[in-house]
């Protein structure tokens, strides 16, 4: 790992005029992702801005159906909140299976949706969910936020704080993990609001996580996991790699959805 | 160079370490509590697994200085004048060959064992198998250290 100068931050304010005043200065969350990729040499900041300590980038609230998270919360945090799972348990679920436990004591939601890696979970329940991610100035609606793969909307030096959506009927969420990383080979989040079902895939699209359209309007039209039988998905548009060709996830993204609908809840 | 402090398996200690020291070479280099080891660079096989605060993390993958401030236990304390129970399941068991990855496997196991006792949660093979979902083991074949974590589960 190459030299950096380490900064704490108590609150979110603290932390933006840290960044402001480092040279090539990057916000270290949970660094489940940020100190494996220093190590590697990938990533080289001359300032370490720790958030871990800022008090207003915590808690989650469930207010009948309206839900906010902190962006400092935790995987092992979200798993284990009782209100979150009475409202939105496809959630808690979905980060109860994120990495493994000392993963899930560090990684944050902040960090994954700011990251934004093409097989990570989280942004495909924020993309199904409709959420609002909110940072230090803006709030951003999730189909604009995520923009490709490890690309997203912040703006330099934007510091994500937290989220918030309004809690779905039902939801699900199902997961082909790589069985050695353990990470998405596809994670389909289904949910269906008052607007009607919303799909997002991780792990699969060329692009990154993406909603299927195609499939939506055929659950729209019915409710059940045939409704998608005939639904043809174009297998240039999924990744293609040693894992997995396009053909192969194309038909897993089918696969995994028609699991989630039989779960949804 | 910037001063760090912190509680470590109960003793409190403090050194003037370069910021990009991870929290496993503190223990390892500056501390010289070496039972604590390094396995991989991808943060993937939890040979390094210490309690931060109660808290099962990966001490490759944390800086010694967002560790300021906390309560660290590793291998080397979990022990009183006997083996920690877990320590001793290992034992009996055959829950090692090598045991390079054994000081992350029993920290695991503690970890486990304790959360789902608080949770009220029983700790069955598959939770097990489950749980260890962080640590890898290049011997044994995982059988004897799930036997081990679940005979220790039941003396904890
Ligand atoms: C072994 C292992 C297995 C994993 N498995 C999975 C998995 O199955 N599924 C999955 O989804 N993820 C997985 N992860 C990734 C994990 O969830 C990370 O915790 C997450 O991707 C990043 O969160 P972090 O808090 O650790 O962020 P960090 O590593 O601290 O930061 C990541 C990036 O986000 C930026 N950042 C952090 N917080 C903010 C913020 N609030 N605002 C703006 N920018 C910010 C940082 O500057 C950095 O660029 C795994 C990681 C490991 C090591
Ligand atoms: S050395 Fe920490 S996970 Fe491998
Ligand atoms: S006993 Fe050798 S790596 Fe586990």
């Amino acid at each position: 790992m190459y030299e950096t100068t380490y900064h704490k931050a108590g609150n979110v304010a603290e932390a933006a005029s840290l960044l402001a005043a480092a040279e090539d200065g990057q916000l270290l969350a949970g660094g489940q992702t940020l100190i494996p990729t220093m190590k590697a040499r990938l990533a080289a900041p001359s300032d370490l801005v720790d958030i871990s300590g800022a008090s207003d980038m915590r808690g989650i609230t469930v207010n009948v159906s309206a839900v906010t998270i902190g962006a400092m919360m935790t995987h092992a945090e979200v798993a284990a909140n009782a209100d979150l799972f009475a409202i939105c348990p496809a959630l808690s679920n979905l980060a109860a299976r994120i990495g493994d436990p000392a993963v899930r004591n560090r990684g944050t939601l902040g960090g994954s949706l700011a990251n934004n890696d093409p097989a990570a979970d989280y942004p495909a329940a924020m993309l199904s969910l409709d959420a609002t991610v909110v940072t230090n100035t803006r709030e951003i609606a999730a189909d604009a936020f995520f923009t490709g793969l490890f690309e997203t909307a912040l703006a330099e030096g934007e510091i994500i704080t937290g989220v918030s959506f309004t809690a779905p009927g039902k939801a699900a969420y199902q997961k082909f993990p790589n069985p050695a990383s353990r990470y998405a080979m596809c994670g389909v989040f289904v949910s269906v609001g008052p607007s009607g079902p919303r799909v997002a895939v991780t792990g699969a699209g060329a692009d990154g996580v993406f909603r299927a359209t195609e499939i939506e309007t055929a659950l729209q039209a019915k409710l059940d996991p045939h409704a998608i039988d005939k639904v043809s998905l174009d297998a240039k548009a999924m990744l293609s790699d040693l894992h997995g060709d396009g053909a192969y996830r194309a038909n897993l993204v089918k696969v995994m959805t028609k699991r989630a609908v039989a779960a949804l809840d | 160079m910037t001063e760090v402090s912190m509680t470590v398996n109960g003793s409190a200690v403090s050194a003037k370490i370069e910021d990009r020291t991870l929290l496993v070479d503190f223990l390892r280099d500056h501390l010289k509590l070496t039972g604590t080891h390094v396995g991989c660079d991808t943060s993937q096989c939890g040979a390094c697994l210490v309690h931060v605060n109660g808290q099962a993390m990966k001490s490759c993958t944390m800086l010694a200085l967002s560790a300021g401030g906390t309560r660290v236990t590793t291998i080397e304390g979990v022990a009183g004048d006997d083996l920690h129970p877990m320590q001793k399941a290992f034992n009996d068991n055959h829950g090692l060959q090598c045991g390079f990855c054994t000081p992350g496997m029993v920290m695991s196991g503690i970890d486990m064992v304790t959360r789902y006792k608080a949770e009220g949660k029983t700790l069955d093979e598959a939770a097990i198998r489950h749980e260890l979902e962080g640590n890898i083991c290049r011997c044994t074949g995982y059988h004897n250290i799930v036997k081990s974590i679940q005979e220790a589960a039941g003396k904890m």
